[in-house]
Formats: structure tokens, sequence, C-alpha cells
């Protein structure tokens, strides 16, 4: 039966190899950060905790870091809004053109970047509106809105409408409904779609690069100094993102548990 | 595209319709509107754009409005290379991500569902890489793989098949999550071999998940031209089609050009992911 | 909207008059036509895909009839939008709002009218299904059958004209379920409020309603009180819905003015006039299968008793109350008898043959003879639609 054996190692054996893989670079990342490099960060000299104590000591990268996150929640609070009505009308509700606005919506998400971006660049220049911060908005709310709607509609989908009929019974009118109902019910779907919308917007680069002129965000300054040598200071912003943003999971992850572990003592 | 994945496996209650409204369309109007003017409009200056040409003696970035259905004649002429090395990049990075992410999408899915803890944290484990910046991830591995092989196609396929791990990872666990392991055992006490089972019953219903994440991966990775770039993973012979529009663009200006390799690139992308998807019978993926 | 704010004082009447519903591609309601008295507790009783949920939700106003009017106490409320509607519903699902706690659920509909101190009243409501206890908590911390007494305070607290419920109990197990049976109907007792109760369980509906009404196919087949529909039913559907009967296709030959006479392939068949709807020709007649007696010799002749046999008898089911014998013979096809376990240990055996005889005044006559299935009741055992076919030839 070696079969067996071998088919039983086969999966675990991948699995944890294909989990290296994805984490060995942002392993590197973060022990980089501690670098006692000067300019260019790319062979070890030594651990240091200067980069931590001062992570804005690289010259821009502190305003571009702040860029990124001014973008991130402008565009992220403008895609939820459009996301979320657009993706409500597409279950809810009945009208010509549903398709044709499906379509609409799903296409830029089947479009390379590259593609989006040069053409809402061509789009700026021919309107001669000048390039920088707002433009970076205008272009990161246009591809989050995609993502935010396919969050959205799989919520709104999944709502059970005797909740809302129930409302209407106990004599809320459609407006009351809508507030004190449907949407607390879908707040978990919105908060993930925008904090999904939030990831994709710092993180984005292509789409950027086409359509910001002089402005930088924290991945523009990665890679314009991606050749001369990106900053240490850049790998301990990185870290300290991303170690903010694995304690918020697992800590959300653990209050789901002990909320159903409290569920099944009280039951 | 399936993007269930990410939005969680919520059961879909059927909702008959309302009636037509005008709440509909007061709903739709601001984000309808919104894509109007930033996403169809700026498709159709493409097109148009790449139809343009350059005048006798125009200075950089000045372009005439004209017809010249030659400017694709050219492009294609130019860069064919770029194009075809694009595609064969994008097709076998996609083959090995898909053969790389079941393998983990299926431990995570299938094997560690007893051990619902566990199966957390491996899920933490694989969305981590968006939590932190994927430029830096992919100069780390620059630092990290040895010298020799930057700058080949190797490493370009190599950092292309990484930057989609999860991509390709999360719509296929998505849907073996939902797979029911009594078919499984079904298959066993129906005489077939672990490796019939696997060909003849968990693949085919896995394979939304597979289609998914197979155009989650190959679309942004034709246009991709970060992996390819000197300063990442790319050399001399490694340019690909996002790599000439962006220098067309952004350095020399050459707005026609650009977006004539830009809609050619989108084209290409459409006929493929159309065959495919017709191919793979799965037209709902929406 | 001041009628809302009122309470209601007691229940009040429900008319549906004309109600026609009508979706694209199939009409759920024909045509409906139903008088409910103020303070009553009224069941709609039907297989699924009969129209009684529609009929629930047209009266709720969560659906507009195509055509028709609804008038509760009264009023013509056709055209009211369901939150301004003194009509409260409880629902299959409980459709508890997730968000809230179970009193700012019960709460919710006081808020909404604006009633004076709304707390209060929904701990009342609480006090009433016993659930006071848990008012801080939220539904998914409850169990099912706390979930469906939440939704019922919930909507008991509104003092409605008319409550509505929508299959209420089917969630629950058998245990539960016939402790809430009870509960209900005390409550409906005594709060004095009109119940309107929706279900496909006629054991439910029998127990629990005053007033019945058997529903088919966008119609009200029959309607009375449970005994009236059980002892007496009019169509083949009723009888064959609400428990089971023995059905028997049968010529009238003569009769005197107290009872008709009619033959069964040699068996002679009295029914009194009063329990048929037909008197000549061929009609389907019926019986009970707890009133049919087994004989293991042919009994003597009486004119107020009908018997047949012999038969043979098929098969024998111990139920523990009863033991079910299924009884053939060429002449009258196969038929059920119960027989309640007096004696320990059963009467009769597989393969005896036995006559069987019942009651005259327990036969009932139907007003039609086939379900639309062409068959005489719902049986598609293969054995029976052997005998049928044989019966046929």
């Amino acid at each position: 039966m070696r079969n067996f054996s071998l088919g039983k190692a086969f999966v675990p054996t991948v699995g944890i190899i294909a989990l290296i893989y994805l984490l060995l670079p942002i392993f590197w990342v973060i022990v980089f950060s501690f670098n006692d490099a000067g300019r260019n960060n790319i062979t070890w000299r030594g651990f240091t905790l200067d980069n931590w104590m001062n992570p804005c000591g690289a010259p821009n990268v502190c305003q571009a870091f702040g860029n990124s996150i001014l973008v991130g929640v402008v565009a992220t609070i403008a895609a939820t809004v459009l996301g979320t009505m657009i993706a409500i009308a597409l279950v809810r509700y009945k009208f010509k053109g549903r398709s044709t606005v499906s379509l609409l919506l799903f296409t830029p998400m089947a479009t390379p970047e590259v593609v989006l971006g040069a053409g809402l660049a061509a789009q700026f220049l021919l309107a001669g509106v000048e390039k920088g911060i707002g433009t970076i908005i205008l272009a990161h709310t246009m591809f989050c809105v995609s993502y935010v709607v396919v969050a959205v509609k799989a919520r709104v989908a999944g709502l059970n409408p005797a909740i809302e009929e129930a409302g209407r019974d106990l004599y809320a009118s459609p407006g009351q409904v809508f507030w004190r109902i449907t949407l607390p019910m879908l707040m978990p779907g919105i908060i993930g779609a925008s904090l999904l919308s939030f990831a994709l917007s710092f993180d984005d680069f292509i789409i950027t690069n086409f359509n910001s002129g002089t402005a930088s965000t924290f991945p523009k300054f990665i890679y314009t100094s991606a050749l001369r040598g990106v900053p240490a200071q850049a790998n301990v912003l990185a870290a300290m993102v991303f170690l903010t943003a694995i304690i918020l999971v697992i800590a959300v992850q653990m209050s789901r548990i002990s909320r159903a572990k409290r569920l099944a003592k009280a039951a | 595209m399936a993007f269930t994945a990410f939005a969680g496996n919520a059961p879909v209650i059927e909702q008959a319709p309302r009636k037509r409204s005008w709440t509909a369309l007061v709903l739709l109007a601001p984000g309808i509107a919104y894509m109007a003017l930033f996403f169809v409009a700026p498709f159709i200056q493409l097109i148009i754009t790449s139809l343009q040409m350059a005048p006798e003696n125009a200075g950089i970035g000045e372009y005439v409005t004209a017809f010249q259905i030659s400017n694709y004649g050219a492009a294609i002429a130019e860069y064919w290379q770029h194009i075809l090395r694009s595609f064969v990049y994008a097709i076998i990075a996609t083959i090995a991500g898909l053969l790389i992410s079941y393998p983990l999408a299926y431990l995570i899915g299938v094997k560690l569902r007893p051990f619902p803890m566990l199966q957390g944290l491996a899920l933490i484990l694989v969305i981590a890489p968006f939590f932190i910046s994927f430029l830096l991830r992919t100069l780390a591995w620059k630092q990290i793989l040895p010298s020799e092989l930057i700058g080949t196609d190797f490493s370009v396929i190599f950092g292309l098949t990484y930057n989609f791990i999860p991509f390709m990872t999360l719509p296929i666990f998505a849907s073996l999550q939902s797979l029911d392991l009594r078919m499984l055992e079904a298959g066993s006490d129906l005489y077939a071999s672990p490796v019939t089972t696997f060909f003849r019953v968990t693949l085919p219903l896995s394979m939304t998940g597979v289609v998914s994440g197979t155009l989650l991966s190959f679309i942004p990775m034709s246009g991709d031209y970060i992996n390819a770039s000197r300063e990442f993973l790319g050399g001399t012979g490694t340019a690909m089609i996002g790599n000439v529009i962006e220098s067309n663009f952004l350095s020399s200006q050459n707005y026609p050009m650009a977006a004539t390799l830009s809609v050619i690139l989108m084209a290409i992308i459409l006929v493929i992911v159309a065959t495919y998807v017709r191919r793979s019978g799965t037209e709902d993926l929406l | 909207m001041a009628d809302v704010q009122a309470f209601a004082e007691a229940g009040a009447d429900l008319e549906l008059v004309g109600i026609q519903k009508r979706f694209p591609g199939f009409t759920a309601i024909e045509h409906l036509d139903l008088k409910i008295p103020a303070g009553s507790f009224f069941a709609l009783l039907g297989p699924s895909g009969c129209g009684k949920t529609t009929t629930l939700r047209l009266v709720a106003g969560l659906e507009d009839p195509t055509a028709g009017k609804i008038l509760i106490g009264g009023k013509d409320v056709t055209a009211l939008k369901p939150h301004k509607r003194q009509v409260n519903t409880v629902f299959q699902s409980y459709a508890l709002f997730p968000h809230m706690t179970v009193l700012e659920n019960v709460a919710f509909g006081l808020r909404r009218r604006k009633v004076v101190d709304p707390l209060a009243k929904a701990h009342e409501a609480l006090k009433l299904v016993e659930l006071d206890h848990v008012a801080d908590r939220k539904p998914a911390q409850l169990s099912g059958g706390q979930q469906q007494r939440v939704a019922l305070a919930r909507a008991v607290v509104n003092r409605p004209a008319l409550l509505l419920l929508d299959e209420p109990l089917g969630a629950l197990d058998l245990k539960l379920r016939r402790q809430m049976q009870q509960e209900l109907k005390q409550i409906q007792q005594e709060v004095g409020l009109t119940f309107l109760h929706v279900t496909h369980d006629q054991e439910e509906a029998m127990t629990m309603a005053d007033t019945v009404a058997v529903m088919n196919k966008g119609r009200i087949e029959q309607m009375g009180a449970p005994a009236e529909l059980y002892e007496l039913p009019r169509t083949v559907f009723v009888a064959n819905f609400l428990g089971q009967s023995n059905l028997f296709e049968v010529q009238v030959v003569g009769g005197t003015d107290q009872v008709l006479h009619a033959d069964l392939n040699g068996h002679r068949i009295t029914v009194p006039r009063n329990r048929s709807a037909r008197d000549s020709g061929t009609i389907t007649v019926g019986v009970r299968p707890e009133k049919m007696r087994l004989h293991t010799q042919a009994p003597p002749e009486d004119s107020a008793v009908n018997v047949i046999g012999p038969g043979r008898i098929t098969d024998v089911s111990f139920t523990g109350v009863s033991t079910q014998y299924s009884v053939q013979a060429p002449e009258f096809g196969e038929v059920q008898v119960f027989a309640q376990n007096v004696e320990a240990g059963p009467a009769a055996h597989l393969g005896d043959i036995v006559w069987l005889s019942w009651l005259a005044e327990h036969t009932f006559g139907l007003a039609d003879d086939r379900l639309d299935t062409g068959a005489l009741n719902g049986d598609f055992s293969t054995q029976a639609i052997a005998t049928r076919a044989s019966l046929a030839e």
C-alpha cells in the first residue's frame, strides 16, 4: 500500500512548502527592518533598533506613507458608499439593463491594471486635469467599487427577507426598515468590503504609477527607490502595518471563538 | 469572479426581485455615473488614442486625431515578441501556481476541517501577504535567490507565480470547503482508489474554484510589469507587454502606441478568457 | 396613524371578499371568500402550494391581491401598507432581529407606534411567554423553542386586531410542539385576540382551532369545526387530507326519505341522506377506518349496519395504541381498518378471511369522485395501483 502513505504525505508536504514559499519573503522583509543598513538595504550588516526608533528617518518615506493612508481612507469611503448602493440595487430591484450594469462593474476586475491605469491617465491628460493626490483617489475609488459590490452583494443576497418583512409587519416604514434593520444586518459585510478596499488601495502600484504625477504613495516610493536601494525605514513602516493587521485579524478571530463558546454555554 | 472566496460562503436565499421602482435608479445613479466617467470613458478614450498618429513636426506628446489602423500592425510587428512572452510567462506561472496552490487549498479546506483553530491559522497565513507591500516582498526574492538566476525567464516566472498564490488558493479553498466529505467516502465505498476519487469526484466539484483562481491569476499576470522590470526580477530579455506599455506611456510619451498595445492586450485576454470559460462550462462566474 | 396607536381591546373579525392572487406563471388563489369571527382561533389547513401562506401574506399586507377586498373589523384595508395595518405575524423562521436583544425585539413594534413606556410592556409580554429572564440576550443565544416564544411575544405585545401565525411550530420537536400548541391556545383565550393559524399539520389544526378551513389549489374546499370536518368530509381531497378514509364508488339503487341505498358490487351500502352530498347515479361514499369492525364470520343482517366481505387480510401493522389491518377483496379493493388494542395481542392474523362492518350513520357521501390524479385516494403503493387497475376492468 505504498500509494497510501505517499498520498497521505503528499498534500501536507506540498502545502507546507507552499506556505513557506508564501511567508519567507515576509519574514525577510521584517528581519531586514532591523538591518543596520546605509542607504541600501541589500546585504545584512548588523542588528539595530535604530530604524524602529526613527521610522521617518529616510527622506520622503513618511510623507509617502501618509499619502497612502489618506488616499486609502478617502477612496475606501467613496467606494464603500457607491458600491453598497449598487449592490443593494442589483440584488433587490429589477430594472432594465441589469446585466449590462453587472458587466460594467465586473469588467474592471477582469482588466489588467496596466490597461486601467493607462486609460485613465490618457483621460486625465485629455481633460487637462493635473495629476496628483486627487487623481490617485479618483483612480483608486474606481477599481475598488467593483470589489465592494461583489463583497456586499453576497451579503445582501444572504439576508433573510423574512426579517425585513417582520419589520414592516411591526409598523416600521420602509425608511425605518432600511436604517434600523437592513443596514445593521449588512454592516459586517460592509466593513469587510471596506477593509478589502483599503488593502487594495494601500498596496496599489501600477494604476497609481500612471495617475500620480509627482505625488508619492508608499508603493511608489518603494518602486522608485528600488534601484538605488530601499531604505530600511520602509521595511519598518511595512512591518508595522503588517503586525497591526495580523493582530487585528487574530483579535477578531479570538473574539469570534470566545463568543461561540459563550453561546454554547448559555444555550 | 466567484469572489465568494473573499466574501465568505454566505448561503444565498431566494429573493424575488421587487417591482421596478425609482429607488433602484437613485441607488444606482451615483455609482454608475462614476464608473461611466472613470472606467468606460477612459476605455473608449484608449481606443480613440490608439488610432491617433504623430504629425511630422510634432513635439513629444503631441498627437493628431486620426484613424490610423496601421498603428495596430506596427505595434504587433514591433512588439510581437513581448506579447508572446507575456502570455507564455502568464500561462506557465498560472499552471505552476495551480500546482502549488491546489494542494495548499486542499490541506486547509479538507484535511484541516476537523481542526478549525488550525484552519483559521492557516488561512491567516495565506492572506498575510496582503498585509505587506508586494513590492517589498518581490524585492526580498531578489535578495534571496542566487544572483545568477536573477534577470532570467525563471526569476520572472518565479515572481509571477509567487505574487498570485493567494489569489489562486482562496477560491479553490472556498469550493473545497463546501465539499461534502461523504462524497469522497462514497467514492472509496464504490471501489475508487484515492487518485481516481480525486480526478473523478474532488476535482470536478472544485472546478468553479479552479476556474476563478486561474482567471484571477492569469489576467493580472499577463499585464504585469513589476516582476519583469529590471529593478525587480527582470533582466534585458524578459520585458513583458506591460513594461512596453509603461515605457511608451511614461517615458517616451508615445500615447498612441501605448494605447494600441493596451487594446491588443485586452483583446487577447478577452478571447482567451471567453474560450476558457466556455470550455470549462462555468459561464455564470459572476 | 391613530388607529394603529390604539390597542385593540379584543380581536376584530377578518373578511376576505373575492380574493384572487396571480403570480406570473401561475395562480396561487383562484377565488377566496372567507369570514373569521372576532376572538376565534381559525386554522387554514392544506398541503404545500395550496395558497394558505399566500393568503396570510395578503392579510398581513406583504402581498397585494390581484382582485378582491380585505376587511378587518369592517374596515377596508386592501390598500394599506403592512406597517399601517393592525395585524401582526409570527413568521415560520421567527425572523427575530439578530442585532437586537430579545427585549428590543419585543419592544420594536411598540417603539414604532410611539407607545408610552415600551420596555415595561415588553417585559410584560415576555413574562407571558415565561422568557423575561433572557430579556438581555441576543436571539442567537436562544434555543428554537425560546426563539419561537419571543416571536410570539413580539407580535402579541402589540395587541393586534388579528394575529397571523405562519406554521410557527414546524421547526420544533414533537414534545415541544405539543406544549406550544397548548400554550398558544391558552394565550389566545386569555388575551382574546383573533388568531389565524396556517399549517399543513392536520393534527395541529384540529387540536388548536375553533374553525378549520381546508385549502386546496387556491380554494377553500370545506370549512367548519374540526369534528364536523373529520366526521363529514365533503370532497375526496378533504376525506384524504384529514385523517384517512376508505372510499368506494357505488351505484344508487333506491332509498327511503331518511337514507339512500347503494350497491357496491353486490354489497348493499346505506348512507343517511343528510350525510350525502349527492343522491342519485354513481357516487363516492366513504367511512373512516376506525369506525370499521372485523368479524371472523359473516355478521347477521341489520338495516342500520353496512357489511362487506369476505376479504383477506393482506397486512397487519402494530402501532402500539391500535393495530392497522389491510383487507382486500376484488369487490371493494383494499380497505384499511384501525382496531384499538383493547385486548393485548392481535384480533386477526395475516391471511385470515374476515368480514367488515360499520354503522350506516358513519358513512359519508362526497360531492366529487376523484382527485386530479384520477385516483380515489393518494395511495400510490404498487399493490393499490394494481388493485385499482383490476377493479377498473
